[in-house]
Order: C-alpha cells, then sequence, then structure tokens
C-alpha cells in the first residue's frame, strides 16, 4: 500500500475517452451532463486495497478448463505495468476477460450465434513481479457483431481491469491486436482522441515472448498515472 | 520525467460478469479477508438509473473504503465489488469508516466516506462518487462537501439511514437528480 501524499498526475487532453460520445450509442443516456468536481488527491485516492495472490487465487492459463483444452488459437501474453514515470507497479493485480475463439463470451447475456466452448471460460487473474512483468495463456479471442450501428462488429480484443498502488490509478481497459481491420470502424476504441494513445491500446507481436512449437507471443504493456511532482501542482484546469 | 502517458480507459462492457465474484460485495463474509476481525456490520444499498430513469441493470459497482479508525493500512481490507440486479440495486455489507485525514496533508479531517465507482455498458471511464452518512456532523465541514455549492446537488452524495445498520444512496447518472460525480 504506497502512498501519494501529492497525488497522481492529470491525464493529457486526449489522451482519455470522454463520457458523452455520440458514435458510441450506450453513452446517450449513461453520460453525466453536469461538470465533475474536481478533487485533491488524499488518503482515499492514494491508497489502493492490497490484493495479494494468498486472497485472490492467481488463474494464469485461460486455454485448459473443466478437464479440456481450448479450442482456437494459443497465444501468450506478457507486458509490463509501469506508470507514467517509468516505475514499475510490484505484485498488482490484473484480472482478464475475453471472448472465445468463436467470438462469444461464456456469459448469459451474449446472444451471439456463435459456438460456445465447453474448455474455455475467458478469465485469468494474473500479478506483476519485481519489474511489473505479467504472462498469461489464452485463446486468441474472435470479432464479434454488436448493436450499436449496422453491421457493427467489435474487433478482436481482450479486457484487463488493474488496481494499482491508488484508487485514483484504478483502470479497466482493452487490449486490441494489430492488423485488425475493424480498429478503424470500432467506436470505442475511437473514443480516445490522441492517436498515439489509441495505438497504445494495440498489442505487438514479439518473437521473444512467442515459445517455439506451442504459440505465438504478444507485447501489451499497461501505463498507469505517474505522481503529481507537489500537491495541487496539477489541480489546475488545462 | 519520462514521455510515457497512462493508458487509455475502455468501457468495462456488458460481459464484466466474467470477472464478477457476488461473494466479494460482503466484505465482511466468514471466508474473506476481513475474517474474524470484531466490528458491527453496516449495509450500503441503492438504485442506479440512467437519463430516462430507467435501472442501469448491468453495472460493476465498486467500493474503496477506510476502517473505523478512518485508516487505510491497517487490517482491514475495504475493497469490495458488487453487480446492479435486474433492478439497477447494489448492496454491500461493510462497516462503518472513521473520519479521513484531509488532502494535502493540513490537519483537516474529511468526513466519514465510501468512495464508489461504476463502471459499465456506455461508460469509456468509470463515474466515481462518495457516499457520506447523514446525520455525521463532519460533513457540515468535509472539504468535498463544501466545494458543492447547491444544498440539492450535495445531497446526492449522503446517504440516508433506513433502519439502525442500513444506508440508502440511489445514484442517477444522468439528468434529474443527477448525482455530484468526481474527477478524481
Amino acid at each position: 500500500m504506497t502512498e501519494s501524499p501529492a497525488g497522481y498526475r492529470r491525464p493529457r487532453p486526449g489522451t482519455q475517452p470522454g463520457y458523452d460520445v455520440p458514435d458510441y450509442g450506450s453513452t446517450r443516456l449513461r453520460h453525466p451532463v453536469r461538470p465533475l468536481l474536481r478533487v485533491p488527491h488524499g488518503p482515499t485516492e492514494t491508497t489502493a486495497p492490497a490484493m495479494s495472490p494468498a486472497l485472490y487465487a492467481p488463474m494464469p492459463d485461460m486455454t485448459r478448463h473443466a478437464g479440456g483444452e481450448a479450442v482456437g488459437e494459443r497465444i501468450i501474453v506478457a507486458g509490463r505495468v509501469l506508470d507514467e514515470d517509468g516505475r514499475p507497479l510490484r505484485g498488482t493485480m490484473l484480472e482478464i476477460w475475453q471472448a472465445n475463439a468463436a467470438g462469444r463470451y461464456a456469459h448469459p447475456g451474449d446472444t451471439h450465434d456463435a459456438p460456445l466452448d465447453p474448455h474455455f471460460s475467458g478469465q485469468a487473474r494474473v500479478f506483476t513481479d519485481e519489474e511489473g512483468w505479467y504472462r498469461y495463456t489464452t485463446i486468441r479471442p474472435g470479432a464479434y457483431p454488436w448493436g450499436n450501428h449496422h453491421n457493427a462488429w467489435r474487433p478482436v480484443h481482450i479486457h484487463y481491469s488493474l488496481f494499482g498502488a491508488g484508487f485514483a490509478q484504478r483502470l479497466i481497459t482493452q487490449m486490441y491486436f494489430p492488423g485488425d481491420p475493424l480498429l478503424p470502424l470500432d467506436p470505442i476504441f475511437n473514443a480516445t482522441p490522441d492517436a498515439a494513445a489509441r495505438e497504445r491500446l494495440v498489442a505487438r507481436f514479439d518473437l521473444g515472448i512467442t515459445q517455439p512449437n506451442h504459440a505465438l507471443g504478444y507485447r501489451f504493456d499497461i501505463v498507469l498515472r505517474g505522481r503529481a511532482a507537489t500537491p495541487f501542482e496539477e489541480d489546475h484546469p488545462e | 520525467m519520462s514521455g510515457a502517458r497512462a493508458t487509455a480507459s475502455q468501457t468495462a462492457g456488458p460481459y464484466w460478469h466474467l470477472i464478477d465474484h457476488p461473494e466479494w460485495a460482503d466484505l465482511l463474509r466468514a471466508d474473506g479477508p476481513n475474517a474474524g476481525l470484531a466490528t458491527s456490520r453496516i449495509e450500503l444499498a441503492g438504485r442506479i438509473a440512467d437519463g430516462a430513469g430507467s435501472p442501469v441493470t448491468d453495472a460493476m459497482v465498486e467500493i474503496w473504503q477506510a476502517d473505523a479508525d478512518g485508516r487505510y493500512d491497517g487490517a482491514f481490507h475495504g475493497f469490495g465489488r458488487c453487480a446492479t440486479d435486474r433492478e439497477g440495486r447494489y448492496r454491500f455489507v461493510t462497516l462503518r469508516p472513521g473520519p479521513v485525514p484531509a488532502a494535502g496533508g493540513g490537519n483537516g479531517w474529511q468526513a466519514p466516506h465510501v468512495a464508489l465507482s461504476i463502471f459499465a455498458r456506455g461508460l469509456l471511464k468509470p463515474l466515481v462518487t462518495r457516499l457520506y452518512f447523514a446525520g455525521e456532523a463532519l460533513n457540515e465541514t468535509d472539504p468535498l462537501l463544501a466545494a458543492i455549492a447547491e444544498p440539492e446537488r450535495r445531497a446526492t452524495l449522503i446517504a440516508r439511514p433506513e433502519g439502525a445498520a442500513r444506508w440508502v444512496l440511489d445514484l442517477r447518472l444522468q439528468g434529474e437528480g443527477e448525482t455530484v460525480f468526481l474527477e478524481i
């Protein structure tokens, strides 16, 4: 439980999505219309729950479930979790979830006409090591249609949830795959105005992570907010 | 300073329940991280509605709070997660936190509060707010509550008691009675 008395840096404009994104229909009735109240960071924002492997058992392999092997292209995903100053986040918990190879979630709400895989539940949980590295094995998920607009398809993606060292570092995001032709068409991916920030959501193929005769490897690094240099320094609107 | 920028947030989507563990909504559960902690339990509950007044039935609600002494680094594990139900309701079992030191390292105190985040389809970033307790004397001097000029908006953060140990705070994402959300 690390505490940063000065709190965390505010995001650079354009590097985070907004709440009101007309191209993403579900935001219409769910975005606040009143301005948010900007608050200085105190103990509530600079501390975070200590998620230990003892309390939350790691589940680093999604390719085996209920006594059998999942169908699809096996992949290994690894990367580092750092803050904006390049400091590794140690022992931070990542929760990961995704659709199966056919583009179907093992979720009662998913009614896409694609097969479920009895040997794939689509959930993982891993912790970073001393250098901030995490790693898990899974199946490359499939793209799937959604009802946002005519002929809408989500690009292939994997969901991530991270806690960080402070409540203000909490992040839920999605990792995308390189070369996906659906990326330029996806209102969720494109909700982040800054092109470089969008590109950082795309994993890259990594031969070093690839295991011979076993699985392709992808690298996906995640950056959480860095610490503000001095108290309240960044509490002025841009 | 390195040039790295924080990774962009993306929506948790409608299928986040793959990482739901319903027991996490009870912070005092017998086999949980706070098992054996001697404390009196309270319930935090409410209903989440969207801009049309319809229940938000697919949200993930998380709380983070201090212990009864206002500490975040004590034995108490003050994290919980809850899925809203078909009526948009959330419910946590926890303990009542104590006053927390003010931001910026001053001598002031913040009134007892629970930080609450909503993640959901249609939210590309979480909506963060706080739950305060009605009748708490420190509410009058809490710096965050004091920063909200309109009393009716301030009231959107103050849970009302229902019986001895149940506190209710309904949340409105948009429109009439919209909850005060925080940029943290």
